[in-house]
Order: structure tokens, then sequence, then C-alpha cells
């Protein structure tokens, strides 16, 4: 048994066969030449690990965790699992306050919404950025998302009756991001699903997906999250049978992937109701309903796949459905990182790394000049527009804008 | 989700076909179990003897530019080989002895060229080398850092004009430069530009896996599908087929999982063992999307070769088909399904092996469903 424990891991590891093809898709290895590449980081340290933890290094922090690695592996390798799990095993070095913020997206948006026009007038300062980036090591070139006024969950409340009447019903995994930053896309994801004759519900409890601190250091509370969602989720989709809509490409990994694979909770009995909106959107399309589009709609719209939606392979859905909006001037742009990795390009000591990852997708969307860059994305869509000025939106919300 | 046709596999093969369709009008989309062999491509179109105005017309399309030169290209380790057809990095010469004298210049600390054996190598077919060391980009100086060719190679199109100053200070008497295959991974001109400004013939000697002209190649293939309007599904595994009588309806994947995807006609492009389009135990060898019958020994002795560097029988093995490609289940080709490249093994020899194989089929199979239609 000791044998055993000390050369077999999960992840697949033992099917690596040091081809390297790994160490070409990773944006970090790309620029940023501290950190080992997939392959050492991966398998090959894997193997020395399972020997003595002493051979954890340190540089595993730098990957972003976007998956490219494991969508290129020729072997089925599940070399950024590798890595994440090896963080949550051996990292033993309690999370700097500054991670500590990053992460908790849910504690911030709730402190922060009851104070949002103060809290983002002060955000944009350059005085405060100056001291964030002094005191906490949050770079003073990046733009801080804003906060709404009105949280998503409490806008879909005071709707629940209106919303209840529909006779299909499905539930909304909005994450932090809509709930706290941008409800626009909530109720754009409402105004679709209404044309469609489904009524949308809130989760019973829905927490922080918790993928921020999963890369943060945090698995146990990232473990606790994630429980109470699988309760939640329980309720609505095994339950009452209703799928899960989301409208985050790395919330939905996190639901559908990360909680088995990294965190060792068992989401069997739900993952399958767990749906990317713009899937159950396409799906309802091509299975005969129809949606009644403005007559003289035009936008160009370049899509750009994020990395998490890259790997549940699911940007087909919303580049057929933004494909089917009548008067869409479509781009597919290049597979491509952005570079800001949730909560990776906030950090002082990755900013010029994170841009200088997402500089070929940036130029390739100033070369296509679209009106509107979509993606599935939030954290893209904040590097994406800080950067590009460019701005950029959900599909849920193009086709939302594209329908009467 | 309904296309014309869906091709597994995203390699030459697959990309040739899917780009050919879809310049005929069709729509397709690929399914693509992680990378493939053309990230240990050489360069070198590995038993074409021709080079068809269809293929290069497809490469030059993507920005692929190749070059038909019959005589010798040489390897990484020194030796040369029959060479015909290449992209243009490769040089393709007359004979092995191309030159004089030769410079191998080589980078310290990385570890996947072979400097000595490519200098043993030219010294036999009469050339004299001398090796010299190119200055590392400050970067890569820290000794713990990997050096791989993709990182050199992003450097080395950043700062070529270094390597030409370099070079031009080291040169003496010589009439050729051997330079290690480091460079035009993102801008496809480098080579060129070395080769122009370089006061010598410049020979690229590829290196260890990844090729960089493999991956460019990839890239701007892959790109020139999705701008033709191709679905290419990267990272998704095709996992089984929806069959009636002898029609395939529908295949599913590992990530749209009850997604099926319909055409009217399938590619069968999954490669080889490496990308286990074909699979092994100790018992059998077989096909793991369709079940389609698997040409392979009974015997398991007589699968491998016991001298380790002979050819390998096992290497052979592939997949049953007939004269139009549909491969065969119990004998019965499946009508709207055609096998192409690695997958077949060396079971269809008159279409050649590697990079000829791939091409090769992957017209055929084209042209099969264009007739059809």
């Amino acid at each position: 048994m000791r044998h055993q424990e000390k050369t077999s891991s999960k992840h697949n590891f033992e099917e690596c066969m040091k081809c390297t093809v790994c160490t070409v898709y990773c944006p970090v290895l790309q620029v940023n030449p501290r950190y080992p590449g997939p392959k050492q980081a991966g398998p090959d340290g894997e193997r020395l690990r399972l020997k003595d933890p002493y051979f954890f290094h340190y540089a595993l922090k730098y990957c972003m965790n976007c998956k490219r690695c494991e969508v290129a592996c020729p072997s089925g390798v599940d070399v950024a699992e590798l890595i994440q799990s090896a963080r949550i095993k051996y990292d033993r070095s309690a999370p700097k306050l500054r991670d500590r913020i990053l992460a908790s997206t849910d504690l911030m948006g709730t402190l922060a919404r009851p104070l949002a026009p103060v809290v983002n007038g002060v955000t944009s300062l350059g005085l405060t950025r100056s001291v964030l980036d002094a005191t906490l090591q949050v770079d003073h070139r990046r733009v801080f998302p804003k906060y709404s006024g009105l949280s998503f969950e409490c806008w879909l409340k005071r709707r629940a009756k209106e919303q209840a009447m529909y006779l299909e019903q499905v539930a909304y995994f909005h994450g932090c991001y809509v709930n706290y930053n941008y409800p626009q896309l909530g109720k754009d994801l409402v105004k679709v699903m209404n044309a469609l004759g489904v009524g949308v519900q809130l989760l019973d409890g829905e927490k922080c997906c918790g993928i921020a601190m999963i890369t943060n250091g945090m698995s146990a509370r990232a473990k606790k999250n994630a429980e109470r969602n699988l309760a939640a989720l329980r309720k609505a989709g095994a339950d009452k049978g209703m799928k899960v809509l989301t409208t985050s490409s790395s919330c939905t990994m996190t639901l559908r992937n990360e909680y088995p694979n990294l965190l060792g909770v068992d989401n069997a009995d739900v993952r399958d109701a767990i749906q990317m909106a713009t899937r159950f959107v396409f799906e309802r399309l091509e299975a005969g309903a129809t949606l009644r589009f403005k007559p003289d709609y035009h936008k160009k719209v370049a899509y750009h796949v994020p990395c998490h939606m890259e790997r549940l392979g699911w940007g087909i859905f919303s580049e057929r459905l933004l494909r089917m909006i009548p008067g869409v001037e479509f781009t597919l742009l290049d597979s491509a990182c952005c570079g800001i990795a949730g909560t990776y390009g906030f950090k002082k000591e990755n900013y010029e790394a994170s841009q200088a990852i997402g500089a070929p997708l940036f130029e390739q969307i100033r070369a296509v000049d679209p009106e509107v860059v979509a993606c599935d994305c939030e954290t893209c869509k904040w590097q994406i527009e800080m950067s590009t000025g460019y701005s950029v939106q959900n599909p849920i919300s193009i086709l939302a804008d594209a329908i009467l | 989700m309904r296309f014309d046709t869906v091709i597994i596999g995203g390699g030459l093969a697959g990309l040739v076909a899917g780009i050919s369709l879809q310049q005929a009008g069709r729509s397709t989309a690929i399914v693509s179990t992680g990378q493939n062999a053309l990230h240990f491509f050489s360069g070198c179109f590995e038993s074409m003897q021709e080079a068809p105005e269809r293929l290069t017309a497809l490469f030059a399309g993507a920005g692929i530019h190749v070059h038909y030169n019959p005589g010798v290209r040489l390897t990484p380790l020194g030796t040369f080989r029959e060479a015909t057809l290449s992209l243009e990095d490769i040089s393709l010469f007359p004979e092995a002895k191309f030159a004089d004298k030769a410079l191998i210049a080589c980078v310290p600390g990385y570890l996947d060229y072979f400097s000595a054996f490519l200098a043993e190598g030219l010294e036999k077919q009469g050339i004299q080398c001398r090796l010299c060391s190119l200055d590392l980009p400050e970067e890569l100086q820290d000794g713990s850092v990997e050096r791989r060719s993709v990182q050199l190679a992003r450097l080395v199109d950043r700062d070529w004009k270094k390597i030409v100053q370099q070079i031009r200070l080291l040169i003496k008497d010589e009439d050729a430069v051997i330079l290690p295959q480091l460079c035009g991974l993102q801008d496809a001109s480098v080579p060129e530009h070395l080769r122009q400004e370089i006061p010598a013939r410049v020979v690229f000697a590829g290196t260890m896996p990844p090729s960089i002209p493999g991956i460019r190649t990839q890239r701007l293939l892959k790109r020139r599908y999705e701008v033709l309007g191709g679905t290419y599904l990267s990272g998704d595994e095709a996992l089984d087929a929806q069959v009636e009588g002898n029609k395939v309806l529908s295949i599913r994947t590992h990530n749209l999982d009850n997604h099926a995807l319909e055409a009217s006609h399938f590619i069968l492009a999954s490669g080889g063992f490496f990308s286990k389009g074909l699979r092994s135990n100790p018992f059998r060898v077989w096909e793991p999307v369709f079940g389609v019958d698997v040409d392979f020994d009974e015997d398991r002795n007589a699968w491998y070769n016991e001298e380790f560097a002979g050819d390998q029988p096992y290497m052979q093995y592939g997949v049953k088909t007939d004269a139009a490609l549909h491969p065969l289940v119990d004998g019965t080709p499946r009508e709207n399904l055609y096998a192409i490249g690695s997958v077949l093994g060396g079971t269809r020899p008159e279409l050649g092996n590697g990079a000829g194989l791939a091409i090769r089929s992957a017209f055929l199979a084209v042209d099969e469903i264009l007739e059809s239609l």
C-alpha cells in the first residue's frame, strides 16, 4: 500500500508521455521565465512530490489555472488539476491579506454594495490605487470593477411573483459579478428566458462558487461554499428537476469540474443540470423555439472564447447563438488567453505578465475593430475593456439587445 | 447540432479535409482530442514525391509556403534523408555535400539540439565544421529556467537581428551556417530575414519536439479553417456513434455529452496509437469511436520486433477500408464514413505514410464526399 501511495495519483498523471505539447500552449511560460511550466509543475513534479512533499515548489503559484494545458494535452492528463491540487495539498503558507481580500468576492460585494457610489468613486481615484499598490500590492494600473447599488438578488426577488407565473422554470446561478457588479447581465438573461416562455428563479442560498479562493490558497473556505452551493443546487436541480443556468464560464467550470476534482465534493447528481445559458438557449432554438428579433438590428461582434469556456468545450454554443442573430457580423477571435485569470492579473507581481499574455488578443481585437467584443467571462471583460477600450458584453446581453 | 461533415481529429489530415470541404461550400466541424502530430512535424512532407497544385494552393491560402526540390534534407541527428517537398524553412539539397565549410551555432543549456551529431554527420560528407555558441537573451540566463524550443523561438522572433549580429562576428570563411530551428513561431518571415542578412547559406537543423515549423503550420491551418467558417472543437473527445444500417447518423463527444453531432458524412482522422485513434490491450487492437475493423496480428508475439530500433510490425496496424476509404465493420463498408491519415497505419501503402498519407487520403475522401452529392 505504501508503495502505491507513493507512485499513483489522481488526474491521470501516469498517462503523460512527456511530449511537451502543454508547454507550447501555457500562456505563463511564454512570459514568465520563473514559472517551470505545466509539464514540470504538473506530471513531472507530481512524481517527485509523491515521494517527498519537500519537492513542492512555490513557483506553482504562477499557474493561472487557465486549463489550456489540459485542452492541448493529447493524452488526457489533467495538468492544471495536478498543479492546483498540489497547491491545496502541500502549500502551507497562509494567504496574504491582499489575496484574502481579492478572493472574498462575496464579502467584498456585500460590504461595498450599500456604499456603491462612494466605493466606485474612491477606487477610481489615482491616489487610492497608489495606496492599494503600496500597502496591498494590488497593481495601481488595474481598473477596478464598479459596484452596483441594487443587487441582482434584490431586483429578482421583487419580481419573483411575476417570474413564477411562467409554466416552465429555471434556476439561475448568477455569481458574485452579476449580483454585486453588473446586475444588467442577470436582467438580460431574464428578458431572454421570458421571451422563450421560461421563468427565472434564484437558488435558495447561493454562495460564491469559490474559484478565487481555490487559486488563492483558501480551499477550506471554498469547500464550505461548495457544500452550501450543492445543497442549493440539489434543491433546484435534483429535487425540482430544474435546469440551473449560468452566465459565467468560470463559475460553471468550478461548479461542474473543480468541486469533485479539486475539492473532493461530489456533484454527480446535479452536474448535468448545471448549464451555460447560451447552451440552453441554443438548444431551445434548435428544437424549434423562436425569438422575435429587431428588424433593423446591426452589430459587428468579435467573439473571444474564455479559457474556461474552451475547457468546457461549449464556446460553440455561444458562437452559434451569436451567428444566428440577424444583423450580426461575426468574427471568431483566435484562441488565446486575455491574461487576467480572475484575481491573478490584479496582483502587482503578475501585472506585467498579465498584460504581455493578453497582448496578441488585444492586437487582434484592434485589427478587427468590432462594435462589441462578446465573451462569457467577467474577468476577461475587465481585462479587455481596460486594455483595449472596446466594450465587452456577454453573448446573452447581445441577444437580449437584439430581440424585441 | 447538424453539419454536412463531422471530422474526428484536428491534425494535418483532418485540417486538410476540413479546409477543402469548407472551400467547397460545405459546413464542417472538427473534434480534436488535444494537439496532434504536427507538433512533431519535421517540416518535410514524408513520402510525397510530387507537389500537387491543390496542396500548394491550400497551404498558400493559409499563409504557408512550401517548396519542391527533389533531393535530401538534413535530419536533427546529422544524417540525410530523401526529401522532395517541404516547408520553405527546411532546406532541400540536390546532394548531401551542400557546402565546404559549416559554422554550427548552438545555444548554451538548450538540450534539445544535437550539434555534435550534426558536426559528425556533416564531416562524413566532407563538410568541415566549426561549433560556436550564441549568447542567450537576458531572460534565459538564469540556469533554472526551462529552455524549450518554444521559449527560445519567441525570443529569436523578437531579437533575430541580434542573432544576425552575433553570426556576422563569428563567421570566418564558412559558406554555410547551421542554426537550430528556433524561429518563425509567430512571425513566419523571420527564417527568411535570417537567410537574407547572414552572408552564407543558412540551414535550419531540426530540434527535438515541439517543432517550431510544425506548431506554426497547425496554427495557420486551424486559423484558415475557422476563417472559412469551420467549427474546431479543441480538447474534446469523440466517444461513440449512433449507426443505422450501414450509415453513421451522429456521434457523441465528451464535452457536449448528450448533445449529438449529426452529419451526412463522417471522417475518421483520429491518428494512430499516440493520438488514441487506435487503442490496444495485450489481446487486441481496436478503433474506439466506431469500432471498425482493424488489421492486426492475432498472435501477439508477432506485434513486436525484438530489435528495438527496427521496424515494428504494430506500427503498420490500422483500420481496414475499401477502395474509397470506407472503413469496414465485419467486412461491410460504412457508407458515409471515411478513414484518413495515420489511423490507416500501413494498410494503404499506395497512399504513402506520414504527411503524404495524411494529405493523399484526405483529398481522396473529400473527392468521394463531393462526388456523392
